[in-house]
């Protein structure tokens, strides 16, 4: 217990005014050949203003339909979405509206690749207008530089990395002054020495932005590393499996990957997270054959 | 890198040249020889090979520079091809760019549109023949139709295939659906339009040619200022062997040069492209 208290004074530590989000007995269903499939089953989960929480869970169980659900791309058929105590989507309104206070970063990335580098990370607040253009420009040269991207202002995404144009996303993302930011297996596609200077890149640009960061991965030394909670899903239907507390202080750095408290963590991970790989592998088999 | 690509990259391209100028001194000397062949070595009075030698070619087009009337079927070829392409551009970008974001509007404009797409462009010269007033606008009208139907069709793919993930993006950036338009289907679509326009004017330019050789050239201009088309028909009814192949090259040209153009243009347009 003292354990779990130590996390949560942790997380308060993120200590942010807004962003806490709150998802309360969410369900949503897919129309399938053979009748509805259940992809969310009443799933809750509370989330701190500021904290990092990364969800993992079988590939297809149903993560990233809950992060639709918070963005609004899709709708939910039961439970309510609040955040920072406003409804996003509820029965009363199953679509939330996608706005600029939840951003999300994609798997493959998602720059406009016909815009430069200045001009995706200024796309957000010029278009609503936040922004006159020249002011744009000046938080995001600041804002680029501070993520170590000072340089890149006139490329094109297609001169880029595939890493530092994952940077460059959530620079955008932050540009947009979001509560939440949505981050959809962002670092997938990369190799993991690449994916490393990522993620301490991800927490020093935390660090100094404290949004509540909604991740979901299927790496658990990721989720581990760089969450103050991991949650673990079942298999489709999503469901919450287990609640993983990350004890280790922010700010952190890639040391405590050796630590022996990390190594604890991981094995409780990934107990949770096997049984639940194996059920997801046998009903694909079953469903293959 | 870049020096290694450089300089492999130059003998490379000399090479390239020195192959295309051989091959082509030979393609002209073939041609020279079977083009005098008959006037060297034929008997007397007998029939010349259809075929002018390549150095009459060269000495009929070196005096048609000087006149006028050559050059103002260049003029009236190209007005042609200007105006109709023009039109197919400030139509068919619309068009194409409307069925894509409407559902309602795509099931009530393309079954038409795939209706008369098929049809090649130059079946439609008798009609157009008849429905228009001049013949100026018959041939404008046909051309237009040879690039329309290519640049509809490429901005309707175009703006279709913009990776869906895009537009999630921008909406989680709270862009409107105005937003989406103005600022991801529009740019997005940029590098089809390019295309569409790049392969229109080259069928811009075949449908000219052919519906000038058709529909007479305007018949209110006389001899050879037709346009480029009636100059090459023309001068096969007058029996100006020469002309012709000078007409066909003309062709060539002002089509290479229209279709450079416009890559250009799309290069400008697309940078984003160049950069990979």
């Amino acid at each position: 217990m003292s354990a779990v208290l130590a996390a949560r004074a942790n997380r308060a530590h993120a200590g942010s005014a807004r962003g806490a989000l709150r998802i309360d007995n969410a369900v949503k269903r897919y129309a399938a050949r053979d009748g509805a499939v259940l992809a969310v089953d009443h799933c809750s989960l509370d989330i701190a203003a500021g904290e990092i929480c990364m969800v993992v869970g079988p590939s297809g169980c149903g993560k990233t339909t809950l992060l639709n659900a918070i963005a609004g791309f899709h709708s939910l058929d039961g439970g309510t979405i609040h955040l920072d105590g406003e409804l996003l989507c509820g029965p009363t309104r199953p679509l939330a509206d996608p706005n600029s206070d939840r951003v999300v970063v994609f798997q493959n990335g998602a720059l406009f690749p016909w815009k430069t580098v200045l001009d995706n990370v200024i796309f957000g607040p010029v278009m609503q207008g936040k922004l006159r253009r020249r002011d744009a420009i000046e938080k995001a040269r600041h804002r680029l530089d501070e993520a170590g991207l000072g340089g890149t202002e006139g490329a094109f995404p297609g001169e880029l990395s595939s890493g530092v144009r994952r940077r460059v996303e959530i620079v955008r993302a932050l540009m947009n002054d979001p509560s939440v930011l949505l981050l959809d297996e962002p670092y997938r596609a990369l190799d993991s020495l690449t994916k490393s200077v990522m993620h301490e890149a991800l927490l020093e640009i935390y660090y100094k932005n404290k949004v509540t960061i909604f991740f979901i991965t299927h790496d658990l030394e990721e989720a581990i590393f760089l969450g103050h909670r991991v949650v673990v899903m079942t298999t489709r239907p999503c469901k919450l499996k287990k609640i993983l507390e990350v004890d280790i202080p922010h700010p952190r750095n890639y040391a405590v990957l050796t630590s022996p408290r990390f190594r604890a963590l991981m094995e409780e991970a990934l107990e949770a997270v096997q049984a639940e790989a194996r059920k997801a592998f046998d009903a694909g088999e079953r469903e293959g054959a | 890198m870049a020096a290694l690509a450089a300089d492999g990259g130059g003998g490379v391209l000399n090479r390239k040249s020195r192959r295309a100028a051989i091959s082509i001194a030979i393609l002209l000397i073939i041609w020279e020889i079977y083009g005098s062949f008959g006037r060297l070595y034929g008997p007397e009075g007998a029939t010349p090979p259809p075929i002018p030698p390549a150095s009459d070619v060269f000495v009929t087009w070196y005096h048609l520079l000087f006149d006028a009337d050559y050059w103002k079927s260049w003029y009236l070829s190209g007005l042609r091809v200007l105006s109709g392409f023009g039109l197919a551009v400030l139509l068919g970008i619309p068009l194409g760019l409307l069925m894509a974001i409407s559902r309602p509007f795509y099931g009530i404009a393309f079954p038409p549109f795939e209706v008369f797409r098929p049809i090649p462009p130059l079946a439609w010269v008798p009609i157009a023949i008849i429905f228009w007033p001049t013949q100026e606008l018959s041939i404008t009208f046909v051309t237009f139709l040879g690039a329309f139907t290519t640049i509809v069709i490429n901005v309707l793919g175009g703006a279709r295939s913009i990776d869906a993930r895009y537009f999630l993006a921008g909406r989680s950036m709270g862009a409107t659906r105005w937003d989406l338009f103005r600022r991801l289907i529009v740019p997005g679509t940029i590098p089809s339009i390019a295309v569409g326009a790049e392969v229109g004017m080259g069928i811009t330019w075949s449908v000219v040619v052919a519906a000038e050789m058709i529909s007479g050239g305007g018949r209110s201009l006389s001899g050879t200022g037709g346009g480029l088309g009636y100059f090459v028909w023309n001068s096969y009814v007058g029996g100006q062997f020469p002309h012709i192949i000078v007409g066909m090259f003309s062709i060539g040209i002002a089509g290479y040069a229209a279709s450079a153009a416009i890559r250009k243009l799309g290069e400008v347009l697309t940078p984003w492209l160049s950069t990979r």
